[in-house]
């Protein structure tokens, strides 16, 4: 697969720890819980590359990643504290085709994000919510504090057009703002009451966080009676 | 062409050679599946060779630990670009497992088949002659279930998805099949050294 320059066109914090970064690019063909290949270059000619889920719908004007800031990361940094507008790095993908949604594949559709994990998920709701209203979804999005929730009002607004897209944020450090939020760690006991609540058996279960938190929900899960056949599941861990 | 303000860490002379093209080093171990972990009680565990449909031979967990065992120490590289130096893994190699099947390979081509339907094409090219093992210890205790305990396929020498987790036999088969990632975009033989990471790398 071939690398190409593409140019950003804007770098927007969205938490203390993550920034959108939106590309001067449109994909030929993208699958919602796609990742994109970047790749820089040093003066010296030295190169480093990593991987960043987009989180834009396919079909976006621009391409939007989402880059966490990792303390002691050799490539995460650049985007936060030196990435500017007409900045030229290099691309290839979109790449993977096992975590990825399309509104044909149907529901109900379950959506479990940690942190950062949510990227992914963000896609596919956003082409749901382009594509595929009334089909019954449910996020649980998982984060420490509020300020770390990444899109929660445009998530909040997209719950409230459509009853059929039901949100759970969970904040594990900090009490819940809204209703029907939880702020205790998502445990197997509270993982079945949030299913419950919901009263729907989802079809399709995509799980993206950090790797013990898909391993306790992904466990969670099965625990509850849901096909492991059924579930994907994309961890986030390491530089 | 150089990206504004980009200096990067260039790896240290004695790591750089032994970072494979794009790769980069990491001193955690992380951790990529499609799916959940799958619960494999060692009760029930058994490890089998097939030829196409029929079984050649087959393992308990016992029997397994009883076959010879080979310890392997050096790097492995992930296709996410992480690599890991210095690994410590313990297991039956390939060419043992042949050995007490009391058979030599009926086919060049090998799939790798998990508890969990995971399944990776390896030619036999490159899990004979101590390229390979079953591995069931890594850094001395046995595998955590997340890293593909009870057993994983080792194959070091290629990106770390051909060392498929939870593997519960190798089937030989007539061609060389794709397995769930190489369906999915990836390259259906993955040397790092070559970067074959995609599909249409070279």
């Amino acid at each position: 697969m071939d690398w190409s320059e593409v140019v950003i066109d804007e770098v927007r914090p969205r938490t203390p720890r993550v920034a959108s970064v939106f590309l001067r690019l449109q994909l030929a063909a993208q699958h919602a819980g796609q990742h994109l290949d970047l790749r820089l270059t040093a003066p010296d000619g030295y190169q480093a590359q990593r991987s960043y889920s987009i989180a834009s719908a396919p079909g976006a004007a621009r391409v939007e990643l989402m880059v966490e800031r990792l303390d002691d990361g050799e490539v995460s940094p650049w985007f936060h504290e030196a990435a500017q507008a007409g900045d030229a790095l290099e691309a290839r993908g979109p790449i993977g085709g096992h975590f990825v949604w399309q509104p044909a594949d149907g529901g109900p559709l379950l959506l479990v994000g940690g942190g950062s994990g949510v990227v992914p998920l963000l896609a596919m709701l956003r082409l749901r919510h382009q594509a595929g209203r009334g089909l019954p979804t449910l996020l649980l999005y998982s984060a420490r504090r509020h300020e770390e929730l990444i899109c929660a009002d445009e998530l909040a607004a997209m719950a409230g057009a459509d009853p059929s897209l039901r949100l759970v944020f969970i904040t594990t450090r900090e009490p819940s703002r809204r209703p029907g939020d939880l702020d205790r760690r998502l445990d197997d006991v509270l993982l079945r009451e949030a299913l419950a609540g919901w009263g729907h058996a989802p079809a399709a279960t995509f799980v993206c966080g950090a790797t013990p938190f898909v391993e306790a929900i992904a466990s969670g899960l099965r625990a509850a009676g849901i096909d492991a056949s059924t579930i994907r599941t994309e961890r986030y861990g390491g530089a | 062409m150089a990206t504004r303000g980009f200096f990067g860490r260039r790896p240290a002379t004695d790591v750089a050679k032994r970072l494979p093209p794009g790769q980069h080093l990491t001193d955690d171990f992380p951790v990529l599946s499609y799916g959940p972990t799958p619960d494999v009680p060692l009760a029930d565990w058994r490890f089998t060779l097939h030829d196409g449909p029929r079984p050649l031979a087959s393992w308990s967990w016992d029997e397994f630990n009883a076959l010879p065992q080979t310890t392997w120490r050096g790097d492995i590289h992930c296709v996410t670009t992480w690599s890991k130096f210095d690994t410590e893994w313990q297991g039956v190699t390939v060419d043992d497992l042949l050995r007490a099947a009391g058979i030599a390979a009926p086919t060049p081509w090998v799939l790798a088949r998990s508890f969990d339907d995971y399944d990776t094409n390896v030619p036999m090219a490159d899990l004979a002659n101590g390229q390979a093992m079953v591995a069931t210890r890594f850094g001395g205790a046995p595998l955590a279930p997340e890293h593909g305990g009870p057993a994983r396929l080792l194959v070091p020498h290629l990106y770390f998805w051909k060392s498929a987790k939870w593997v519960k036999g190798l089937r030989f088969t007539a061609r060389d099949e794709a397995g769930f990632w190489e369906l999915r975009g990836y390259h259906m033989r993955g040397d790092p050294w070559r970067e074959q990471r995609y599909t249409n790398d070279p």
